[in-house]
């Protein structure tokens, strides 16, 4: 025979019951927060649209020896320099000089293209667009903050920690590159 | 003074009996009126009453823009030059809401000096101010995104170069900052997304900044106001009634503060800003010589001097968050630089090193101070601002850091007085009893 008496003060005494209440209860609203709050943090980040826009088409026949354009690719400006042979001859010379990120000439170009150098010019300090022509390298110097570039688009000296970032492209033609 | 003091609100009427039972709204706003406020306070506490103005003012011009203005990377900057020609009036609530933020970040500038001159941070008033610092932080956020709205070349430069300060992150983990900046700008880089989520939370801030200010007048009623004499009110004879005697000093003030704020708006309503955001924002050009609004200036000159983007960014921060320490790192017992003559020469360099700070960031980093001589392609070589800014970060820095530990425990104090009557009624060395008699006989 069961002792009801003592079953039901079991039953309110319980500490471990109690307990696994409390932390379910608590779990659960904590999930569910959690579980809101997330659509409400992620809707800032890039929309399906913004997303679609990854890749762009550009003709550079146009673009002489020593002449760059910039295009737009995903809201940033993307240089394409036609680079003159003492632009390269600048670069590749200072291959192993000092850097704050050291990387080779030939690394930033595509193999057989080294007169075209493909850069999103974001100044990688604070994402300013470094202009050609400034700083004593000979390549492109941030309005900013004083970053300057050498004619591969690497950091020479001032603030930026990285090298002007080289974009996924590929040459889908004669005269055509593709970005991204 | 603790808290306030037994309420005199008497309802007269019966409505008013029937809403004081109810909502004792009228109490609480007779008690406000009524609140002892210590007698000796001078103009410099005049500019919480005048920030209070400012913070008005803003919100009403802003509501007011906001029915025209169109938050479209296409069509923004558009809208501002409709409202400046089309609008009814609408040249003028632009000038007094884009002026008004100078305004405001010039009282609340000398609102904060005064409470480190006087030592207002320090206890019972530490809480008041750390609200008052959420409240600077929460104008700096809502001043940066009011700056992208119109849509300029300086207006998106600015937000660019802020935004991209999260980036440093990537220095500490890999993919950090660039995952904060894309979340940031809805895309990947400052766009169209940017600009409208920031005029969202543009106009949400200022009320949260209405909510911390209720905040900041309840912590400041708990404690009371603190005063040029640093000496906490002893007796009622300390003190007066709010209404009439400060309603009336802090109108004078906010009259006059409304001469220069108009001069402003009337005679140079550009002076302030910066011909570039007459140009339609670009993100494929950034202009030659970028440079923040002035009040932004000196954190700017301090994140330039330093070499290093990590470092360069955590300095910044940095040195907005020394004035949360503050309380804690101020060691003298003594609140007013009245009675600390070394403290007092320190804080006069420190509020020159902000003012020059604050023209360092103006200046291009390799810009002379001093020019010494040229280089061979003819640049000018000697003192540069960046190496002078350097040099004032250091000190700005070194006033938390240093002088004010160590100042605390070593300097000797002049005779602070009894009571906040006795340097009024006369000689420093009056005890209080006689103070009180003075004033019975004056």
């Amino acid at each position: 025979m069961v002792d009801t008496a003592n079953a039901e003060s079991h039953l309110k005494d319980d500490p471990s019951r109690r307990d696994f209440i409390h932390i379910a209860a608590v779990t659960g609203a904590v999930g569910g927060v959690a579980a809101l709050a997330w659509p409400l943090v992620d809707q800032m980040n890039p929309s399906g649209d913004t997303l679609a826009l990854a890749t762009v088409e550009y003709d550079f026949s146009k673009v002489a020896l020593g002449q760059q354009v910039s295009i737009n690719w995903r809201g940033k400006p993307v240089f394409i320099r036609h680079r003159t042979p003492a632009e390269i001859a600048k670069a590749v010379a200072d291959d192993h000089a000092a850097m704050p990120d050291p990387q080779t000439d030939e690394a930033r170009v595509k193999p057989g293209k080294a007169d075209w150098l493909v850069l999103v010019g974001v100044c990688t300090h604070l994402g300013c667009v470094p202009g050609f022509g400034g700083g004593e390298y000979g390549g492109w110097l941030c309005p900013c903050h004083g970053s300057v570039y050498d004619t591969s688009g690497r950091i020479r000296h001032g603030p930026a920690p990285k090298n002007l970032a080289v974009p996924d492209y590929a040459f889908t033609g004669p005269t055509k590159v593709k970005i991204g | 003074m603790s808290g306030h003091p037994p309420s005199t609100y008497e309802p007269k009427t019966g409505i008013e009996r029937w809403l004081d039972a109810r909502l004792p709204i009228v109490r609480l706003a007779v008690d406000l009126m009524d609140f002892p406020t210590p007698k000796n306070l001078n103009y410099w506490w005049t500019f919480g009453g005048i920030l209070a103005v400012c913070l008005v003012t803003q919100i009403v011009t802003g509501v007011i823009l906001a029915m025209h203005y169109v938050p479209n990377a296409d069509m923004a900057f558009n809208s501002v030059e409709h409202i400046m020609r089309d609008v009814n009036y609408g040249w003028l609530v632009r000038y007094i809401h884009a002026n008004g933020a100078s305004m405001f970040f010039l009282a609340v500038y000398i609102h904060m000096a005064r409470g480190m001159y006087y030592g207002s941070y320090k206890a019972p008033r530490e809480v008041l101010w750390l609200l008052g610092c959420i409240i600077y932080l929460l104008m700096m956020a809502t001043a940066f995104m009011g700056y992208v709205l119109p849509w300029g070349q300086m207006s998106f430069a600015g937000a660019v170069v802020i935004t991209s300060l999260f980036s440093a992150f990537d220095q500490v983990i890999p993919g950090l900052g660039t995952a904060i900046t894309t979340w940031l700008w809805g895309g990947f880089a400052v766009g169209g997304a940017t600009l409208n989520r920031f005029f969202s939370l543009h106009y949400l801030l200022p009320f949260m900044i209405a909510g911390v200010v209720v905040l900041h007048i309840w912590a400041l009623h708990v404690p009371g106001n603190n005063n040029p004499t640093g000496v906490e009110v002893k007796s009622k004879q300390d003190t007066l009634p709010f209404h009439p005697y400060y309603t009336v000093k802090d109108g004078f003030a906010i009259v006059a503060f409304f001469v220069l704020f108009a001069w402003f708006v009337f005679f140079a309503p550009e002076a302030l800003g910066h011909v570039d955001n007459q140009t339609p924002a670009n993100p494929l050009v950034t202009p030659a010589h970028i440079v923040p609004e002035w009040y932004f200036l000196p954190f700017y000159a301090i994140l330039r001097s330093i070499p290093q983007k990590l470092f360069g960014v955590l300095a910044m921060f940095g040195s907005i968050g020394m004035l949360f320490a503050l309380p804690w790192l101020d060691t003298s017992k003594v609140k007013s630089m009245r009675y600390r003559p070394s403290a007092r020469i320190f804080f006069l360099l420190f509020v020159a090193t902000t003012v020059l700070l604050g023209w360092c960031g103006g200046k291009e980093p390799d810009d002379m101070v001093m020019t010494m001589g040229h280089t061979a392609t003819g640049d000018p070589t000697g003192f540069s601002v960046v190496w002078f800014s350097r040099i004032l970060a250091v000190y700005y820095f070194a006033y938390f850091l240093l002088v004010l530990p160590i100042l605390g425990l070593r300097e000797t104090p002049t005779q602070v007085p009894a009571n906040i009557s006795t340097p009024v009624l006369g000689g420093a060395a009056m005890p209080a009893g006689s103070a009180a008699q003075a004033e019975k006989k004056g």
